[in-house]
């Protein structure tokens, strides 16, 4: 039994890490901060909405590493990212690439803004005040009998 | 036998809101009044069944009744006290009857509200109310039965998810509930007006408390959340741009716009329509929120079938209300009747601004959020849209949103003069640029975002202030001089003023949080004890490392001692790796060390024989993005305790005789 907080310590040290380890981190001050930025847009394909940067899954680390591998390699960051989109598809870049399919989504903002400025616009015209009407021959007689009563 | 009495009373709930609902349809079409009442009645009797049958599971949980399947799937007898009485909502059927009960109180607070709404209005509202109520009791008793048992009975329970044994989530979804739930009476009281075709000031202002309780709570339990994940999830972010937390920002986006334009209905009666839209919008995506998050359909469309009668059912409550009430708006909306005329430079117009730029962030939001799942559905492509994408839109909608806030304020109803507005804002501009500078002077080669970020915050509070003095001071006859008048007068300014500017302020104080995360440092490195590791101007020791019991958990703590870089000790701060065998998980807890408004956020990896690896970040001023959350509720609850808004409404019989116009203009 009292082994037992033991062998915990040994089990949890076996267990998963969390997100960049010390032993991960390139000696290039300048080499690691790209590899940082380039992780924080990488999605670990196996969690929900992390980055690499932030997951400790076992996957996420396999990525850092070949991310700092490609970087020691002498690849530029775009570089980098095309080679993992390659082996992994888009669904890797929490960034989507801008492109037919996902011309809708990047549109969104400068779209709601369009259409909600000229919604605007319309509506302000349209609710101009409506222009000055003369009084009918009628109405001026009843005017002028009211007028004369007081 | 007491958890049957609960799920009888639930299903009496179920007939009691059947009868809210139909009554005051039935009154209006038989001219008969008095049976108006009946839907008070039924109001206030549904409300005590779901608080019975709330109390009965909550009691089923708190003495760890594992004949209960709910209690069995989410308690432990090893749980401590506290999280035996938050696991009654830690779970699907739980907060969904957290979610009714809130529901229903809101329904009997509008039912015994006799003198804030007039009489038809309410009958109608709590109509609508009931139907809400309806369909989800039906819901949970079809398919979400928190009372049922399970035999034979286990000896212990399942405990609850470690991650959410924890205090912040004892409180967190309360209040986003009362967020989102509260905004059902404002969709309640759109759809009456609808199908009464008929809105004015009257309804806004009517409304305008009830929008205000809610917005004031959904900012806290967003803000709740948010601090939640930062200590919680162990790698010290404030904000994810996770789906599920996107599912809680969309209602808050809306409920903003629609407190503003209600504003713009109760004084100037324009926006009419555009309000009753924002209504429905706001409670439509309060329920994409609950509901979306329930399904499981935003990690993957596939998990949306894992429990077929539950996704039906759920997608038939979406399309029953977001459809039916949009519905309802295209074929009544042209019935009500527009009114108040103004200038595009007004204090009108910049409100609408202030929606457009809203609108357009939430629905940024919203397609951000659901892209990926309806491309997959159409094209088979799978793509993610994450926090790049998101910090890349929203801030852009965001920024000139709130450079407009301060500047709206500043100017007049109806027509205001931009030169004027300027001039009177000098002072905020000039702070603004000062801050601004003078942080980035501090911090020479830092960030480039960061100093602008501080120099909006400051722009916004000192903006906020000038605000309150502008008012107090006066124009043209009236303008005090002294400070000492000025000060009186502010002190008699309306609440609801004190509310618009404390909220405002809050924003600025958010601003300014988030601006400061630009100068947060990190350091990472394996320890040996005694050895140390330093981020920004704080250096941490690692004492020791040691296993530790707790009460349903074994956990290995590292004790630090934090000093400064003088070497003065500043305090200490344990960070450990947790282990829960009833759940077989392992969660990281991170240790924190409040400093002023910052902190020392500390984080342990992995566990070696000799030492541990260690995640050290110092947050400079981190804490103010939630202090200022609260500061925004606050003023919402500044705003609440106005004169015009307290209900009961005594002004009318004080003020019989007076000209309209000596209500006060604010």
């Amino acid at each position: 039994m009292r082994a037992a907080p033991l062998l915990l310590l040994a089990l949890l040290a076996a267990g998963p890490a969390r997100a960049v380890q010390p032993n991960e981190v390139l000696p290039d001050a300048s080499l690691e901060h790209r590899a940082r930025e380039i992780s924080a847009g990488l999605r670990c394909l196996v969690c929900q909405n992390q980055s690499i940067d932030d997951s400790d899954a076992p996957l996420a680390k396999d990525l850092r590493l070949i991310v700092r591998e490609r970087l020691k390699a002498g690849d530029t960051n775009q570089a980098v990212e095309d080679y993992v989109v390659r082996r992994y598809g888009e669904f890797v870049l929490l960034r989507p690439v801008f492109g037919l399919h996902t011309l809708l989504l990047w549109a969104t903002p400068l779209l709601a803004i369009l259409l909600g400025g000229f919604g605007i616009w319309r509506l302000s015209r349209r609710r101009a005040p409506p222009p000055e009407r003369r009084l009918t021959a009628a109405e001026e007689a009843e005017v002028a009998a009211l007028m004369r009563r007081d | 036998m007491l958890v049957e009495t609960g799920h009888f009373a639930l299903a009496l709930a179920l007939a009691l809101s059947l009868v809210q609902a139909v009554m005051p349809a039935w009154a209006a079409r038989a001219g008969e009044p008095a049976l108006r009442q009946v839907a008070v009645q039924a109001a206030l009797g549904s409300f005590a069944c779901v608080l019975f049958a709330f109390a009965a599971l909550t009691y089923a949980h708190a003495t760890s009744d594992f004949s209960v399947q709910n209690v069995v799937d989410n308690s432990h007898t090893a749980k401590p006290f506290i999280y035996k009485i938050s696991g009654v909502w830690g779970n699907h059927e739980g907060s969904l009857l957290l979610w009714v009960l809130i529901l229903t109180l809101f329904g009997a607070c509008v039912a015994v509200a006799r003198n804030a709404v007039p009489p038809v209005l309410r009958a109608n509202t709590l109509g609508v109310q009931g139907f809400i109520t309806f369909v989800f009791v039906l819901f949970m008793i079809a398919t979400s039965n928190p009372f049922a048992r399970v035999m034979p009975a286990p000896v212990e329970g399942r405990d609850l998810n470690p991650l959410l044994q924890d205090a912040g989530l004892a409180i967190h979804p309360p209040l986003l509930y009362v967020g989102y739930v509260g905004f059902s009476i404002t969709f309640a009281f759109a759809v009456a007006a609808l199908i009464d075709g008929r809105i004015d000031a009257v309804w806004a202002r009517a409304v305008r408390p009830w929008t205000l309780i809610a917005w004031s709570f959904l900012t806290l339990g967003i803000a709740m959340g948010s601090y939640w994940a930062y200590y919680e999830l162990g790698w010290g972010g404030w904000w994810f741009w996770d789906p599920v937390e996107n599912a809680s920002l969309m209602p808050w986006i809306a409920g903003t716009a629609l407190l503003h334009s209600t504003v713009v209905m109760e004084k100037r009666d324009a926006l009419k329509v555009w309000t009753v839209l924002l209504a429905i919008l706001t409670f439509s995506l309060s329920l994409l929120g609950t509901f979306i998050v329930r399904s499981g359909v935003l990690t993957s469309v596939h998990s949306f079938a894992t429990d077929p009668t539950r996704g039906v059912f759920i997608l038939g409550i979406l399309i029953l209300f977001i459809g039916g009430s949009l519905t309802l708006f295209a074929w009544r909306a042209p019935l009500l009747r527009q009114g108040g005329l103004f200038a595009p430079i007004s204090r009108e117009g910049s409100l609408v601004l202030n929606n457009l730029f809203l609108v357009a962030a939430c629905a940024t939001v919203f397609v951000g959020t659901l892209y990926p799942l309806l491309l997959e559905m159409l094209t088979g492509e799978k793509i993610s849209v994450g926090p790049p994408f998101f910090n890349f839109t929203f801030v852009p909608l965001a920024v000139p949103l709130l450079l407009i806030v301060p500047f709206g304020q500043a100017l007049a109803w109806k027509r205001g003069d931009a030169l004027a507005a300027a001039q009177r804002l000098f002072a905020a501009m000039a702070a603004a640029l000062v801050v601004g500078l003078g942080a980035a002077a501090l911090h020479w080669g830092g960030p480039v975002l960061a100093p602008v970020g501080v120099g909006l915050g400051a722009y916004l509070i000192v903006g906020s202030a000038l605000e309150i003095v502008s008012r107090a001071r006066g124009y043209g006859a009236s303008r005090a001089r002294g400070a000492a008048v000025i000060g009186r007068r502010a002190l008699g300014l309306p609440r609801s003023a004190w509310g618009t500017a404390t909220a405002h302020a809050g924003v600025g104080v958010v601003v300014l949080g988030i601006a400061a995360q630009g100068w947060a440092t990190e350091g990472l490195a394996t320890l040996k004890p005694g050895g140390t590791l330093a981020a920004g101007p704080y250096v941490a020791t690692l004492d020791r490392v040691a296993p530790r019991t707790g009460p349903n958990y074994e956990e290995t703590v590292a004790y630090l001692t934090i000093r400064n870089r003088a070497g003065d000790e500043i305090g200490h701060v344990e960070t450990s790796k947790r282990f829960y065998p009833s759940r077989q998980m392992a969660v990281t807890e991170s240790g924190l060390l409040t400093v002023g408004a910052s902190q020392v956020y500390a984080s342990l990896g992995e566990i070696q024989p000799d030492g541990a690896g260690l995640r050290l970040y110092h947050k400079p001023y981190v804490l103010l993005i939630w202090l200022g959350a609260v500061v925004m509720a606050l003023g919402g609850g500044l705003s609440l305790t106005d004169r015009r808004m307290r209900v009961g409404a005594p002004v009318r019989a004080r003020a019989k005789g007076l000209p309209p116009s000596a209500v006060p203009a604010e």
